[in-house]
């Protein structure tokens, strides 16, 4: 009872001070770490099979040279993809809220894209695009598109349909309904669709360059784990692994991010409960 | 009385609605409404009253019959110099706009010039009570504040036909009341012409010149009220016997309105 007591004392000031927001994810981690360190240690596992956190951080820093140029390939890849799939969604979004007719015959080309597998294309798309971060690029991006352009349309259309009804009772032109009401609307489901699309991008770069890496071409963190693989260095592995999800991460929160800061006075998506 | 000699703002002439799944609306209505008169239409759920208030707006179009504004089709009154506003039952204000850019939002459609939209803008403000508020967002203020902001819209255009479409239905009594009381005062200072939509009778007792009662299925016009009280009316008038005779004669005309409505 002892412990009860103290820990919701505890809890209580982590709350007054709003660390429990960074601070609890931060603990789960450390303790799957430490578990994780131990079973290794217990269970005198070998690194070529499961190497212990330590020596996977040890092997990050003792490779950063060769692992710190293969994440700016694979960064570099998924940002190029990210930002071509954000502004052809978006482009492609605006073309079917003008035209619905555009919408009905397109739309299902753009579900035949994202249901096709990308593993199934990539080496398609890496044998008829010479250039290979290109080729690498179109994948990813592909990967990438569809959420855009489904959230976006959807936000395009999401108006209040007396709002919509008083913008035309001011005979507003298509034009200023565009600007005025359909964007803003449509932020927070853009934004959305950025959430989503961003780790699609990182996702779909790994997957091109496992492609182009099987085809004896590459230098990103896929490349750097099938390499790894084929020489059983599971250490450096695990550590390329890790920066790969580090990097989802950190598109996830920038993401995050820039949402609050572009909805946070307005939507109740980012309004933060008091 | 000097109403009749006015010019009509409205003529419903036979102006009936009829959906494309055939479901009857409205049958057919006949109304005209003057300049500078403060008319209520008043009924239950489902009799159509919205539907006329949009159809005036131009926001429907009658199945048959004409509507005119200043005798002129709707999408003619361009031609009289004549303004109309909405005013929808929700607040309907752009979340992501502050109060002062919601205010100005219609001038800014219609290509008003800046100098003279801040003017019109805090103007509006000030008649509704918010000046004070211009730069907060609609989250930040209550269901009534955002009500008089929507308000303020609609007046920012300098209108000479007011459309309210149960403006205060979603509010509590006592904000209502308010609402209801500078409604009038502004309705007195602007010699608008309002047309209000509500289903409280009292609230159509204590507003307007003339209620019109209509009843459901299919909506319809059942019969026209005279409301002859002076103005300015107070919290006063809401507790006097001439309001308690009103209600109670327009009360009576519902109840049968529903039977009838039984009966078919």
């Amino acid at each position: 009872m002892m412990s009860e007591n103290s820990s919701t004392n505890w809890t209580e000031r982590m709350q007054a001070v709003s660390w429990r927001k960074y601070f609890s994810p931060l603990l789960i981690g450390l303790i799957i770490l430490g578990l994780w360190q131990m079973m290794v240690v217990i269970m005198e596992l070998p690194p070529y099979l499961v190497p212990s956190p330590i020596l996977m951080f040890k092997t990050l820093i003792k490779d950063w040279l060769t692992l710190a140029l293969a994440l700016w390939t694979t960064v570099k890849i998924t940002l190029l993809a990210f930002g071509l799939a954000t502004l052809l969604g978006t482009l492609i979004s605006f073309l079917f809220v003008q035209s619905p007719l555009l919408e009905m015959a397109l739309f299902p080309y753009a579900v035949l894209l994202q249901v096709t597998p990308i593993v199934a294309i990539a080496p398609l798309i890496i044998i008829w695009v010479k250039d290979v971060t290109f080729s690498m690029v179109l994948c990813a991006s592909l990967v990438a598109l569809f959420p855009m352009i489904s959230n976006t349309t959807l936000g395009l259309k999401s108006i209040e349909p007396d709002l919509m009804n008083y913008f035309k009772l001011n005979q507003a032109t298509r034009w200023q309904i565009l600007t005025r009401l359909r964007i803003p609307s449509a932020l927070p489901y853009f934004f959305g669709g950025l959430r989503i699309s961003s780790g699609l991008a990182l996702i779909g770069a790994v997957v091109a360059e496992f492609v182009a890496g099987t085809g004896g071409t590459g230098s990103g963190l896929a490349y750097q784990i099938l390499q790894a693989g084929f020489q059983l260095n599971i250490p450096r592995m695990f550590a390329a692994l890790l920066l790969i999800s580090l990097t989802g991460v950190a598109l996830f929160l920038s993401m995050a991010w820039i949402s609050q800061k572009a909805l946070g006075g307005w939507h109740s998506s980012e309004i933060q409960s008091e | 009385m000097s109403l009749k000699l006015s010019e009509p703002a409205v003529e419903i002439l036979s102006a009936n609605k009829i959906y494309a799944n055939g479901y009857q609306a409205l049958l057919a209505v006949n109304l005209t409404i003057q300049e500078g008169e403060f008319v209520t239409l008043l009924g239950p759920s489902g009799c159509g009253k919205s539907t006329l208030l949009k159809m005036i707006a131009g926001l429907l179009s009658p199945s048959d019959g004409r509507i005119l504004l200043w005798r002129k089709p709707i999408n003619q009154l361009h031609e009289t110099s004549r303004k109309i506003s909405f005013v929808f039952q929700s607040p309907t204000l752009m979340p992501w706009a502050n109060v002062r850019k919601n205010v100005s939002l219609p001038l800014e459609l219609s290509g008003t010039p800046k100098h003279l939209i801040a003017d019109r803008v805090s103007e509006a403000l000030e008649l509704v009570g918010l000046s004070s508020f211009q730069n907060a967002l609609p989250r930040a203020l209550s269901g009534g504040m955002q009500m008089r902001v929507s308000i303020a819209r609609g007046l920012v255009t300098q209108p000479d036909l007011l459309l309210m479409d149960e403006p205060f239905g979603a509010l509590d009594e006592i904000t209502r009341h308010k609402l209801d009381e500078d409604l009038l005062s502004l309705w007195a200072q602007k010699k608008l012409t309002v047309i209000f939509v509500t289903h409280s009778i009292h609230e159509s007792v204590f507003l307007s010149n003339r209620v019109v009662m209509m009843a459901a299925r299919p909506g319809q016009i059942v019969q026209e009220f005279n409301i002859d009280e002076p103005y300015p009316r107070t919290q006063r008038f809401m507790v006097s016997n001439n309001f308690m005779h009103h209600a109670q004669s327009l009360q009576t005309s519902l109840l049968l309105a529903s039977q009838k409505e039984g009966v078919a």
